[in-house]
C-alpha cells in the first residue's frame, strides 16, 4: 500500500465521512448542469454482507442530514431516527449495511452552495446550480455504487425522504428491492409551494443575505432563515399538537403590553428559528426548498403518475400518511397508491391515526411502527435475509 | 391448530394454486394469509380500518387502505384471477357498481353475503314488525352497516341482468360447513341463511374449478350454474 492510497481509498469508506468522486466522474444535473468533483457527506451503519443484499438506503428530510442514528457532530443530539435504526430495531446494523447520505445542495458534507467553486475559488452562492429530487437521488446512485452495492433491499424516507425513495423505484427500479414513503406526496401542491416562498422570501429580504454572497462578506441572514423556519415548523405540526403543547400559556406573568415573546408557542418559535441558523446554510435552504418545489414525478411521464411506475412493478412499496398531517395529507399519498395499483405494483398503504402532523413519522405511533417492522421484516423473508 | 371459517375453507377450495387474489374488505388478513399458505397466490388486499391494514403488514400482506365503493376503480382491467367480497356486499353504497367492478379487475369473483329471504328474517318481520335481527343479522337497524340487503333472488336477478355466469354456490348456516345450493330454487331462497358463489361475466373461458390433480371436494359440493 502506497501513502497515495492512504490519502485516497479506492473506494468510500465504511462509517462515514465525505466522498469526493474523481474528476471523471461529474454529476450530471437535470438542468443541463454539470457538477465536478462532486463530494458527498455520508454515514454508514453496519456491514454489507457477502450476498450484497442487506444495503438499507435512508433519505433524509429537508433540513435533514446523514447523521440518522448517532449522534449529531454539531447539535449533539442523538440521530434523528434511532426508533427506526438501531440494535433491536426494524433495521439492525447488526443485521442491515445502512448507509445515509447528505443530499446534495446541503451544508452536511455534500456539495452545495456553500461549497467552494473550483472556477472561481469562491463560494458558489447563487451561481450553484438548481438541482432538483432527481439529481440528489442520481447523486445518492453514484455513492451507493462507489459502496459496493448494486442493489438495496431498501430504500426509506419521510417528507422529502419519501420523494427521493419514489424517484429511486421511478429512475431505478432494477436497482431497490423495497420503498417505503412515509408522509410525502408525489408532487408539491400550491400551498406547498406558497410555504417555501415565505421561507425563500424571508431570507431573501435579510439585509445579510447579499444576494446570496454573504459567505464572502463575513455575514449570514440569520434573521431570514430563522424566521423561514418558523414558519416552516408550523406546517411540520398540527393545530392540535400545537394547542396542547402551548395553549394560549404565557411565558410569565401577565402581558408584556409589548412585542416580546409573551406567549409560550412565540418562545418556542424562536428557539427553533434560532438553533436552526447554527446549523443550517440559508443558502442551501433555497435550494433545497427549490428542489421539492420542482418534483412532480407525473409531469415526466405525460402526466399520468402511474406511467412513471410501470417500472417498478416487481418493487414492494409501503406508503404511510398520517391523519392529521397537512402538508402533505393523506389524499397526496392515496394519489400516489392509486397510481401504484394501476400500475400493478406491490403497494401496502395505511393511514395513521395520529394528531402530530407532519412530524409524526419521527415520533412515537405504535400503529406507524408495527406496519414498518412488518413490511420490512416480510420483505426480509422474501429476499432471502432472515 | 386454529379453526378455519367455514366460508374461507371453500374459497380454499375454488380458488386455484399460484393465481392473483385481491381480498376486498380483507380485515387483519386471515383469508389472505391462508391462501398465501395453502395456495401459494399472489395476494392483495383492501380494508378500511388503519388497524386490519397494519395487522396485514405485519403479516407481510400487500394491503390498501380503502373501501369497495371508491378504490376498486384504480386497479386495472383483470389485473386478477379472483376477486373476494366476503359479508360486505350488503354494506356498500353501490353493490351493482362494485360487483360489475369485481368481474372487470378480475376474471372471477367470489362473493357471500346473508340471504334476506331466509326464513328466519321474514319471520322476524312477521311476527314482531320489526327490523329483522337474527344470527346472521345480529344488528339492530341504526347501527348495522348493512345498508343494501338483498335476497337470494334478488341477487339472482342482479346477476342476470349483470350478464353473469354462476360457476359455484354454496350455503352456510352458523358455523356449519357448507352444502350445496341451488341457487334458483325457490326454496332455496327460504332455508339458504348465507350464500356464496363464484361468478364470472358470460362469454368468458368456461371455468377451471378445481386444481389440477386435486381430488373433487369431499363436502360442499358446488352447483353448477
Amino acid at each position: 500500500m502506497t501513502a497515495l492510497d492512504l490519502v485516497t481509498p479506492a473506494a468510500p469508506p465504511n462509517g462515514g465521512g465525505t466522498w469526493r468522486f474523481p474528476a471523471d466522474e461529474p454529476l450530471r444535473l437535470d438542468s443541463g448542469a454539470v457538477l465536478e468533483g462532486l463530494e458527498i457527506g455520508y454515514q454508514t451503519y453496519g456491514q454489507l454482507n457477502a450476498d450484497k443484499s442487506n444495503a438499507v438506503l435512508i433519505c433524509h428530510a429537508l433540513t435533514g442530514d446523514q447523521h440518522v442514528a448517532s449522534p449529531h457532530p454539531v447539535t449533539g443530539k442523538p440521530g434523528w431516527w434511532t426508533r427506526l435504526i438501531g440494535p433491536g430495531k426494524p433495521l439492525d446494523p447488526a443485521r442491515h449495511f445502512v448507509i445515509c447520505s447528505n443530499v446534495i445542495g446541503g451544508c452536511m458534507g455534500s456539495t452545495g452552495p456553500a461549497s467552494t467553486n473550483p472556477a472561481t475559488g469562491k463560494p458558489y452562492g447563487l451561481t450553484f446550480p438548481v438541482i432538483t429530487i432527481g439529481d440528489m437521488v442520481r447523486a445518492q446512485a453514484m455513492l451507493v455504487k462507489a459502496l459496493g452495492v448494486e442493489t438495496l433491499f431498501s430504500v426509506i424516507g419521510g417528507s422529502m425522504g419519501g420523494m427521493q425513495a419514489q424517484q429511486w423505484a421511478v429512475d431505478y427500479p432494477e436497482r431497490v428491492f423495497s420503498v417505503l414513503v412515509l408522509a410525502s406526496a408525489s408532487r408539491h401542491s400550491a400551498q406547498n409551494i406558497a410555504f417555501h416562498e415565505v421561507g425563500r422570501q424571508a431570507i431573501m429580504a435579510d439585509p445579510d443575505w447579499r444576494g446570496g454572497a454573504y459567505a464572502d462578506q463575513g455575514v449570514r441572514p440569520e434573521k431570514g432563515l430563522a424566521v423561514a423556519r418558523m414558519a416552516a415548523h408550523i406546517t411540520y405540526l398540527s393545530e392540535p399538537a400545537l394547542q396542547r403543547k402551548f395553549g394560549r400559556e404565557l411565558k410569565r406573568d401577565g402581558l408584556s403590553w409589548g412585542f416580546d415573546a409573551d406567549f409560550q408557542v412565540e418562545s418556542y418559535l424562536r428557539h427553533q428559528g434560532a438553533s436552526f441558523v447554527d446549523r443550517f446554510d440559508a443558502n442551501s435552504y433555497l435550494y433545497i426548498t427549490r428542489a421539492t418545489d420542482y418534483f412532480d414525478i407525473a409531469a415526466g411521464h405525460g402526466g399520468v403518475l402511474a406511467k412513471a411506475f410501470t417500472a417498478a412493478r416487481d418493487v414492494r412499496f409501503c406508503v404511510l400518511s398520517f391523519t392529521s398531517d397537512w402538508l402533505y395529507p393523506t389524499a397526496e399519498s392515496r394519489h400516489l397508491v392509486r397510481a401504484l395499483t394501476a400500475a400493478g405494483a406491490r403497494a401496502a398503504f395505511a393511514e395513521i391515526e395520529s394528531d402530530k402532523g407532519h412530524d409524526a413519522f419521527l415520533l412515537d405511533e405504535p400503529v406507524m411502527d408495527a406496519a414498518l417492522a412488518g413490511f420490512l421484516s416480510s420483505a426480509e423473508r422474501d429476499r432471502g435475509l432472515t | 391448530m386454529t379453526t378455519i371459517r367455514e366460508d374461507f375453507r371453500e374459497i380454499l377450495r375454488l380458488v386455484r394454486p399460484g393465481s392473483r387474489v385481491l381480498d376486498v374488505g380483507c380485515g387483519e388478513g386471515a383469508l389472505l394469509d391462508l391462501l398465501t399458505q395453502e395456495k401459494q397466490v399472489d395476494g392483495r388486499g383492501l380494508e378500511i380500518s388503519a388497524s386490519g391494514v397494519a395487522a396485514c403488514m405485519a403479516r407481510g400482506l400487500s394491503v390498501v387502505q380503502g373501501d369497495a365503493d371508491q378504490d376498486l376503480d384504480h386497479f386495472p382491467d383483470r389485473s386478477f384471477d379472483y376477486a373476494v367480497l366476503s359479508q360486505t356486499l350488503q354494506a356498500t353504497r353501490n353493490p351493482r357498481h362494485v360487483l360489475d367492478e369485481l368481474l372487470r379487475i378480475a376474471d372471477r369473483a367470489i362473493v357471500s353475503f346473508p340471504n334476506f329471504g331466509h326464513w328466519r328474517v321474514r319471520w322476524s318481520l312477521l311476527s314482531r314488525g320489526r327490523m329483522p335481527e337474527t344470527k346472521a343479522l345480529p344488528m339492530p337497524w341504526w347501527s348495522t352497516p348493512n345498508i343494501h340487503l338483498c335476497t337470494l333472488a334478488d341477487f339472482m336477478a342482479l346477476t342476470e341482468d349483470l350478464n353473469l355466469r354462476i360457476d359455484a354456490s354454496a350455503a352456510f348456516a352458523g358455523q356449519g360447513a357448507a352444502r350445496p345450493m341451488n341457487p334458483v330454487s325457490a326454496v332455496e331462497n327460504w332455508r339458504t341463511e348465507t350464500c356464496l358463489f363464484m361468478l364470472s361475466r358470460n362469454g368468458a373461458a368456461p371455468t377451471q374449478k378445481l386444481a389440477s390433480g386435486e381430488p373433487p371436494p369431499a363436502s360442499g359440493d358446488l352447483f353448477d350454474g
